[in-house]
């Protein structure tokens, strides 16, 4: 039980115990950090791209520089408890409130605005930069390739760029607000129905990365996820030639049970008769890695349950469930779109 | 009544006697709940919002443990959804604002020597209205119907009927009711300060608790109305299919998050800067001195508020604004950082100064103050755009403000809770089970919310039912789970402690000695407030005015008694206090909790598309208000003058600047002035984002220049005969007022149908595009106020025909002219801006 009145001393033991159970909490915190595994693929804090690796930087100073300010503080406050009465005068406190409290904080503000605005300022884009369509729906990504002087390729669902290269993703929205966020990559930019936004971006080491809806966008907002790939520029090359070539599917069941469940009627495969555009464009659904927008792996089995069910992965999706479609008739389908490579 | 007459126990007996038979809260099941006097209503309405927090607390555990560990199907995502968009929305609009609100209704009275705050019925309605809307907002989740769209509401996800189901209109009507409800609360509290202070408490003596009350309570009516008029889009778009949030028709779901954001970020220090004020109180107490920096610490307040209206856009960095006001809002919002830090180093120099007496409050105030600089800091990180591209709408962002409101609202609440407790119910709490409490909340909180840094850093977005394996963060939730819990029995045990109160012996007057004007308040309280209303001439007059205890004990001051057996208070000056009147104050009644029942009706049966029933509770509702108005204010009094003690003899009845009622007036019509202003932003926000606009085509053409042209004549016919009706009244031509006001509602209906004409005639369809919608909102809210006024015109004929208004007493006239001036300038902006805009646009 406290005393109304304490002496001195009576502070100072309550404050070492202020200070040992600060020290056990932020021990339990480290201890936490070191637990948690780190992902290279989606983390602002492992930047594969320049913007990405600006803004880690950045946040490295932020960080620093919170710290010191805090445990500055933390000092005062300990010390101003236990002073003396009297120990500060009248004018020796306002000092102290004109100092600390408004001129270094508008010193220290300045200082940061003029270092880190400057980092808003967007690299330079050139006409012949490689642009990327990349429309947010409920809930994947419909995306679309253009190169300069070429016509458009249209893709889902992943974003392949070459590294070294300047891209200028050209982000919009169909039916609410996303936002396209690939953490490795460089800060998010909302995608809102109405409006184009635009996102340059340089990625600089090659490899597969994750990126994520980041504005709530309904039920399942959290399944909105998008695989990317950075890739040598040659390869990236070689590897959009291919995907701007029309399907060449190997004939077979899965193609006619396809067509006999109007899965034409939203999605398109290009050089087949399939040619609906509500849904993602399934041309080279093969090629990628991830099925159902960075939500199932790429499987016969999990692609036959998401053609059957689609709500039990991604509740709310926009696809219709095909639940009397015999299961294997489903896994036909899906061994047919694996065949578009 | 002289101070001699004081000295004999039997004339202070006879007096007290007096008082308690007048301040009597009503008995009986029912009877008891249309008490209005200011400590009962206040603890219910602190209570209210206390069971608000613990089940909104509540929701948030089973959101962690939904999010324990990666993949989980504890709830489902619709389920989820509706879990984190109540627990944000009831948060805010059911804990945090009402909190405060309910706080200030409980202290405002005591820390003015006051008897009650100047509307004690007013109070009674919001409280009302409050636990109407809250328990249907609240109450919605039980039957899955609850909001999913965020505490945001961002549309076209909650706009669209396809995306949408009824929680979106649970959460436009029923928090609009909630809103209103604050605003009302917001008029009270800053009349309470202005009007309601004891004399010589000059603006420079107000304790600083009053002064927060006063700011916050000025940003609650300029930031709730822009979400009101947002609100009134919202819904217009969901009942009536009107597009302004559908981007193929030409709406921008780009307002709505202005509107909303111009809302909402004052609201964080709406809801901060109470908490701020709970410091200013119990710092001083506990370092035994007077707070270093008053002045500072008003202007830093000042400030605060002031930057708190240009920060929304930092919201709003990742939607591909301009750059340029990028860095505009993000050097604002640093900016706000300095006033906080005055506050905060006022503070500290105080300690440093004074002689600090160890307590439980103040280790709250401590702890909550290290919790919330970590939050700060993180601020400034996101108000740095670059950083804020990648924090945003991540978990690194539901750390930041967990930190902020867990430091800057929650844990000071306790600490003020533990701080007030005596106050209000003459016991202590516990020592022991507070800082034990303490410590677990302090952990739990850090626990929780310390690797949200990392997990949003990591790739977690806000708003996921579930996050993937892979991405390596499940260590993080579920350490993030544990503090969860963990703060949980923080806040259990906290309920524990105000459980045992009602065992605990009462504790002695004033019993952390503090110097300021609530700490006269006896353990065994009554209901009167201070026994007689002292005279103030410093800051802390408990330390710095000798015999000032007893002087106010023995009914030395004003005011001791109450001969006429009215419940009274003093009004004075708004700058130095000086006394003007005294007010009769309104009594228990059950006109109030009706009228908030009738007007809840509105909200909810609109909800529900039941408009016909909706109507008829409007027209109740308005029944109600004449009545409640007719029998309750501006009542002539028996006597023009009544003796308050010290040879001062104050008026019974004051209309005009000078009056209570003509304050709230005004501050009511800065609110519908500011609501009328998000209209009007609408139209123009529309204009910028569109290269032709209005637009042309069949059903856009409108309205023309002519009918907005007569509208605005005749509106501006309805202020000229009004103002003309209260001067002539007030020279004693009372037939004359009669005949303008008779000619005033006669033009204003005129208004009315010229301002609809306009649209009317000209065919816009204001589900074909934005242009004719927007048209047709500013047509209708003006038109709505030319029947508002046209009913308070032959409201005021019909009091002075039954003799209730002279021309001494003119109280009613002069406060619909209020009204009137605001009317005639929201009818020259309206028509100006749908009549002759497009003529030169």
């Amino acid at each position: 039980m406290y005393k109304y009145k304490v002496g001195a001393r009576r502070v100072r033991r309550c404050e070492k115990g202020v200070m040992r159970r600060a020290r056990r909490i932020f021990g339990a915190m480290a201890a936490t950090l070191l637990i948690a595994g780190c992902n290279r693929h989606q983390s602002a804090l492992a930047p594969f791209g320049a913007e990405a690796e600006q803004v880690r930087h950045l946040t490295l100073v932020l960080v620093v520089g919170s710290v010191v300010i805090l445990v500055a503080l933390a000092g005062l406050w300990v010390a101003a408890v236990r002073a003396p009465e009297g120990r500060l005068s009248h004018k020796g406190g306002m000092r102290l409130v004109l100092v600390l409290g408004a001129l270094v904080p508008t010193l220290v503000l300045f200082a940061l605005l003029l270092y880190a605005l400057p980092m808003m300022r967007p690299r330079p884009v050139s006409r012949a930069d490689l642009r990327i369509t990349v429309t947010g729906e409920q809930f994947w990504w419909r995306v679309a390739y253009q190169p300069a002087g070429t016509p458009p390729v249209t893709a889902a669902n992943e974003v392949r760029i070459p590294v070294g290269r300047t891209v200028a993703f050209q982000l919009k929205a169909s039916d609410v607000i996303h936002s396209f966020w690939i953490p490795g990559l460089a800060g998010k930019m909302d995608m809102i129905p109405g409006r184009t936004n635009e996102l340059v971006v340089r990625a600089d080491v090659p490899g597969r990365y994750r990126g994520a809806c980041t504005e709530f966008c309904g039920l399942s907002h959290a399944r909105m996820a998008l695989d990317v790939v950075a890739m040598e520029p040659a390869a990236f090359d070689r590897w959009l030639a291919l995907q701007r070539r029309p399907a060449a599917p190997a004939p077979a069941r899965g193609q006619a049970l396809f067509a006999e469940n109007g899965c034409a009627g939203c999605h398109t495969v290009r050089g087949t008769g399939a040619l609906g555009t509500i849904g993602p464009d399934l041309t080279h659904f093969g090629s990628r890695l991830r099925v159902a927008a960075g939500t199932l792996p790429m499987e016969t089995e999990a692609i036959a349950r998401f053609i059957r069910k689609p709500d039990d992965a991604k509740p709310g999706a926009r696809m219709p469930a095909f639940p009397h479609l015999p299961p294997d008739d489903a896994r036909q389908i899906a061994t047919y779109l694996q065949g578009l490579q | 009544m002289t101070a001699d007459a004081q000295n004999d126990p039997a004339v202070r007996r006879a007096q007290e006697e007096r008082l308690r038979a007048v301040w009597e809260a009503p008995k009986g099941w029912f009877f008891r709940w249309t008490d209005c006097n200011n400590n009962r209503v206040g603890n219910w309405y602190v209570l209210t919002a206390f069971a608000f927090m613990l089940f909104a607390g509540v929701l948030a555990l089973i959101m962690r443990t939904q999010l324990a560990a990666p993949e989980n199907d504890l709830v489902s995502a619709s389920t989820f959804n509706q879990l984190f968009t109540l627990h944000g929305s009831m948060m805010m609009f059911l804990f945090a604002v009402p909190m405060f609100e309910a706080v200030s209704i409980i202290l405002l009275p005591s820390l003015l020597g006051a008897r009650d705050l100047p509307f004690p019925r007013l109070s009674a309605f919001g409280y009302w209205s409050f636990l109407i809307g809250g328990v249907f907002v609240a109450g919605s989740i039980f039957f899955n119907a609850a909001p999913d769209g965020g505490w945001f509401m961002y549309p076209p996800l909650t706009t669209r009927k396809d995306l949408s189901g009824l929680g979106a209109d649970i959460w436009m009507l029923g928090l609009s009711f909630i809103e209103v409800s604050s605003v009302a609360a917001a008029v009270e509290l800053i009349v309470g300060v202005l009007k309601c202070r004891p004399p010589g408490m000059r603006l420079n003596l107000m304790p600083l608790y009053a002064w927060y009350i006063l700011v916050v309570a000025v940003m609650i009516l300029f930031a709730f109305p822009p979400l009101i008029a947002g609100d009134v889009l919202f819904e217009m778009e969901r009942l009536l299919d009107w597009p302004f949030f559908d981007a193929a028709r030409g709406g921008d779901p780009l307002l709505w998050q202005h509107l909303f954001w111009i809302f909402g970020h004052p609201e964080v220090y709406i809801i901060f800067l109470p908490s701020i004020a709970l410091f200013a109180m119990l710092v001083p107490t506990f370092a035994r001195r007077h707070l270093l920096g008053y002045p500072w610490i008003v202007l830093a307040a000042v400030g605060t508020a002031f930057l708190s209206f240009g920060l929304w856009v930092h919201h709003m960095f990742a939607t591909g604004l301009p750059k340029i006001s990028l860095a505009f809002f993000s050097a604002a919002s640093q900016a706000v950082v300095i006033p906080t830090g005055v506050q905060i180093f006022c503070f500290l120099a105080t300690l440093w100064a004074g002689r600090v007496v160890w307590s439980t409050p103040l280790l709250y105030a401590t702890g909550s103050l290290a919790i919330f600089v970590i939050g700060g800091l993180t601020g400034v990180m996101v108000a740095v755009v670059p950083f804020d591209w990648q924090a945003h709408d991540t978990y690194f962002v539901v750390a930041h403000l967990h930190y902020v409101l867990i430091g800057g609202t929650l844990l000071p609440l306790f600490a003020g809770l533990y701080y007030y407790w005596p106050l209000v119910t003459g016991k202590k709490l516990s020592d022991r089970l507070g800082r034990t409490a303490f410590w677990i909340m302090f952990v739990g909180a850090n626990l929780t919310f310390f690797p949200m840094h990392f997990s949003g850093l990591m790739g977690m977005p806000r708003r996921v039912f579930t996050y993937p394996a892979e991405l390596g963060i499940g260590g993080l939730n579920l350490a993030s789970t544990a503090g969860a819990y963990l703060f949980a029995a923080g806040v259990a045990l906290v309920v524990i402690d105000l459980a045992l109160s009602p065992t605990r012996p009462k504790a002695r007057r004033n019993p952390w000695e503090a110097g300021t004007l609530e700490w006269l308040t006896l353990p065994n309280s009554e209901n009167w407030g201070t026994r007689s209303i002292p005279l103030i001439e410093s800051r802390y007059p408990i330390w710095d005015q000798p015999g000032f205890v007893r002087n106010v004990d023995e009914g030395r001051y004003f005011l001791p008694d109450a001969e006429e057996g009215r419940r009274e208070t003093i009004v004075t000056t708004v700058l130095d206090a000086r006394p003007l009147q005294v007010v009769r104050l309104g009594t228990p009644s059950v006109k109030p909790m009706l009228t908030a029942v009738a007007l809840g009706g509105v909200f909810i049966l609109t909800t529900y598309h039941l408009y016909w029933l909706a109507l008829l509770s409007g027209l109740a509702t308005l029944a109600l208000v004449l009545a409640w108005l007719w029998t309750g204010t501006a009542e002539i009094p028996e006597k023009p003058c009544k003796p308050i003690g010290h040879g001062l003899e104050l008026p019974l009845y004051l209309s005009g600047p000078s009056s209570s009622g003509w304050w709230a007036m005004f501050i009511t019509m800065m609110a519908d002035a500011t609501a009328f202003s998000g209209l009007v932003f609408g139209y123009y926000f529309y204009w910028t984002v569109h290269p032709a606009f209005p637009p042309s085509g069949a059903g856009l053409d409108g309205p023309g220049i002519a009918w907005p042209m007569v509208a605005l004549g005749l509106t501006l016919a309805s202020w000229a005969a009004t103002v003309a009706a209260r001067e002539v009244h007030a020279r004693g031509r009372v037939a004359l007022a009669r005949m303008l006001l008779v000619a005033a509602p006669l033009a204003s209906l005129g208004g009315l149908a010229a301002g609809l004409a306009g649209p009317w005639s000209t065919g816009l369809d204001p589900t074909l595009h934005v242009y004719p919608a927007i048209v047709w909102t500013l047509a209708i809210w003006t038109t709505a106020h030319n029947g508002i006024g046209a009913i308070m015109q032959v409201y005021t004929l019909a009091r002075s025909l039954a003799g209730r208004m002279t021309p001494t007493h003119d109280a009613d006239l002069r406060n619909i002219t209020v009204f009137q001036h605001f009317l005639a300038l929201t009818a020259i902006v309206t028509y100006l801006t749908i009549g002759w805009f497009p003529e030169v646009a």
